[in-house]
């Protein structure tokens, strides 16, 4: 981080890939590290398989913008659809893309188009491609775990934060233990309290899709003059 | 809920300067919308009534969390926005203190009563969470819907980010009760931009509230058996001549807007003045409200490290409208540009009638629709104005 004053991250993804739950995450994340953190969910329809995009923005001073984030830094693809079907809120999808950035994508197979692959090369980016769906699969048992999948690798590749941010924010996420220190949320806490086996059992599989991740960041360098970096799930 | 079953909770009330200005605070990492309901939680709130409209609901939302713990006696969901802001006049009749929330659409329908409130001297706070009024249909932030505000003679701010979200939302139940205001207080904050952005908010204990409505200190008696209603409806003064219709109106009208500007000394007092001033004197001078003041402080600080001449006026209210303040403020400055989350560019207005030289205010940039507002489109506006060559391309 201290290398960098700034980092503008776009999130793009369909509805229900948990897009805007790891813009609150990966903010909280940051947040944790002791850096300065924004984050702004868009999920215009909100319903399945529709474009859902947030932003989240990282500085070591304080942020004063809000909004979209119109010139990115990052970019983390969470569905091939976004590229192939255009499923952004900009076409296309690395609109604003400042240089040398970074682009991580879910997906199984090239999605880039020869243009596509013209415009990032003159502007120096790279991107990571991975099947973070089948990672999760993999590890977690389940798809829904492919949001970790992806923020595990934006923070393995960045090394923004350590493992324990994330611990702290994924657990504050999905345990709730965060800020609510109400009297009135006994009958609430009573309630988690029951279901605790199983979150806890959530935030372990959770956990171990983000160290995979981390792992697999580490066997790359994304510092290469090639455009695309291909990792095997 | 029954009030048997509610929890009983004991906080310790406090005066708003106390809670303000000198409670200890910590910091949190939260929505606009949790600031908004983080505010009222700790503004000793009798009641609220509301009708969900994105993005309000998620306030309201939480507002109905915080009426659950106990920390509002009553809450309920009105039929529709002109039912609810009617239900808020009415609710004040019976001498407690009062908040709702709105968006758009909504204010624009309650507005038939919102803009009663004034004459019937209705100290509620209402929270504006701005949203797109006309057609087709959007969800997103613009805040056209501010000017429809203007002229109603409530007392209007409008606030930056979550910070200031929770402390003019707090601030505006003092500045609305007091005996030479009591008008109604609106609150606005850009919808999504900060209703649902998450940022930092330093906050008080919340077994800290601020000290409870007293209905006997108000101006105008509650209703009850003891005191019964004020003929001023059955009665209604255009039902005794044309003449005394016009004469009680025109006299009732002036103490409004007299009520409105007199709200300014509670504005110095608990928000520090109406409006914030960096590096005046500079020749350039970017003057902003709400989020569009988040946008022209990031360009400012850009301009800062270039070393530019480049100044920054944030207008916390928008009425009573700051006429003396804004033209001290722009007294030396060569061009004015006024950034804006909406068509029709009603600040500009407001500060080119406000200054001698009008000329100087540049006409945007503004966006709409809901838009976000890029600090590069206020850099443009800045190399522009000062003549230098840029690379910005929009």
């Amino acid at each position: 981080m201290a290398e960098k004053k700034r980092y503008n991250i776009r999130i793009s993804g369909l509805g229900g890939q948990g897009v805007v739950t790891t813009a609150h995450i990966l903010g909280s994340c940051l947040d944790n590290a002791g850096n300065y953190a924004s984050l702004v969910p868009f999920f215009g329809s909100e319903k399945r398989m529709a474009p859902v995009e947030a932003y989240v923005r990282a500085s070591t001073e304080p942020i004063y913008e809000v909004g979209e984030v119109i010139y990115p830094d990052i970019i983390m693809i969470y569905h091939s659809q976004v590229v192939t079907h255009g499923k952004s809120y900009t076409m296309p999808f690395y609109t604003g893309l400042k240089p040398n950035a970074l682009i991580i994508i879910n997906t199984d197979f090239d999605v880039l188009t020869e243009d596509d692959t013209k415009v990032l090369e003159d502007l120096n980016a790279t991107v990571v491609q991975f099947d973070a769906t089948k990672l999760a699969m993999k590890i977690a048992g389940t798809e829904l775990a492919t949001n970790m999948a992806m923020m595990g690798m934006v923070l393995g590749l960045t090394k923004l934060v350590n493992t324990a941010h994330i611990e702290a924010a994924v657990r504050e996420r999905f345990l709730g233990n965060s800020f609510v220190a109400s009297g009135g949320t006994a009958a609430l806490d009573s309630a988690i309290e029951k279901k605790f086996k199983k979150k806890e059992q959530l935030l372990e599989a959770n956990m171990n899709v983000i160290n995979e991740t981390f792992k697999m960041a580490d066997t790359i360098d994304i510092t290469g003059s090639e455009l695309i970096v291909r990792l095997k799930v | 809920m029954s009030a048997m079953t509610r929890p009983v909770l004991n906080k310790k009330q406090v005066e708003m300067n106390y809670l303000l200005h000198e409670a200890p605070r910590e910091k949190h990492f939260i929505t606009g919308a949790q600031a908004m309901s983080e505010a009222v939680k700790r503004a000793n709130v009798d009641m609220a009534i509301a009708y969900p409209i994105t993005p309000q609901s998620e306030v309201m939302h939480l507002v109905g969390d915080v009426f659950a713990q106990g920390h509002i006696k009553e809450y309920y969901r009105a039929e529709e926005e002109l039912g609810t802001m009617s239900a808020i006049a009415g609710a004040s009749r019976a001498g407690v203190r009062l908040f709702t929330a709105t968006s758009g659409p909504g204010l624009i329908r309650g507005l038939e009563a919102i803009a009663s409130w004034p004459g019937h001297r209705v100290p509620a706070v209402l929270g504006i969470l701005t949203r797109v009024i006309n057609a087709p249909l959007s969800i997103q932030p613009d805040n056209l819907e501010m000017a429809y505000m203007l002229y109603s003679g409530a007392v209007m701010l409008h606030a930056e980010n979550q910070q200031d979200t929770f402390d003019f939302t707090l601030a505006a139940f003092a500045i609305a009760e007091k005996v030479d205001v009591y008008i109604p207080v609106a609150v606005a904050t850009e919808g999504f931009f900060v209703t649902h952005a998450k940022g930092y908010v330093n906050m008080m204990s919340e077994d800290l509230v601020y000290k409870e409505f007293d209905p006997v200190a108000s101006p105008v008696p509650a209703m009850d058996n003891e005191t019964p209603p004020a003929r001023i409806q059955r009665d209604a003064p255009v039902q005794k001549s044309n003449f005394m219709s016009y004469l009680i109106h025109s006299v009732w009208q002036q103490e409004i807007w007299d009520s409105n500007s007199r709200a300014m000394k509670y504005i110095y007092e608990y928000l520090g003045g109406p409006i914030e001033v960096q590096n005046p004197g500079s020749d350039i001078m970017i003057l902003a409200s709400g989020c569009a003041a988040a946008q022209a402080r990031e360009a400012h600080r850009y301009a800062q490290e270039e070393g530019l001449s480049v100044g920054f006026v944030k207008v916390k209210a928008i009425r009573p409208f700051p006429k003396n303040e804004i033209r001290e403020a722009l007294k030396s400055a060569k061009k004015v540009i006024v950034p804006e989350h909406n068509i029709v560019g009603w600040l500009c207005t407001e500060v080119k009638a406000a200054i001698p030289n009008g000329g100087i205010v540049l006409e945007g940039p503004r966006v709409f629709g809901g838009m976000t507002l890029p600090v590069e489109l206020i850099m443009f506006e800045i190399y522009e104005a000062l003549g230098i060559e840029h690379n910005i391309k929009l």
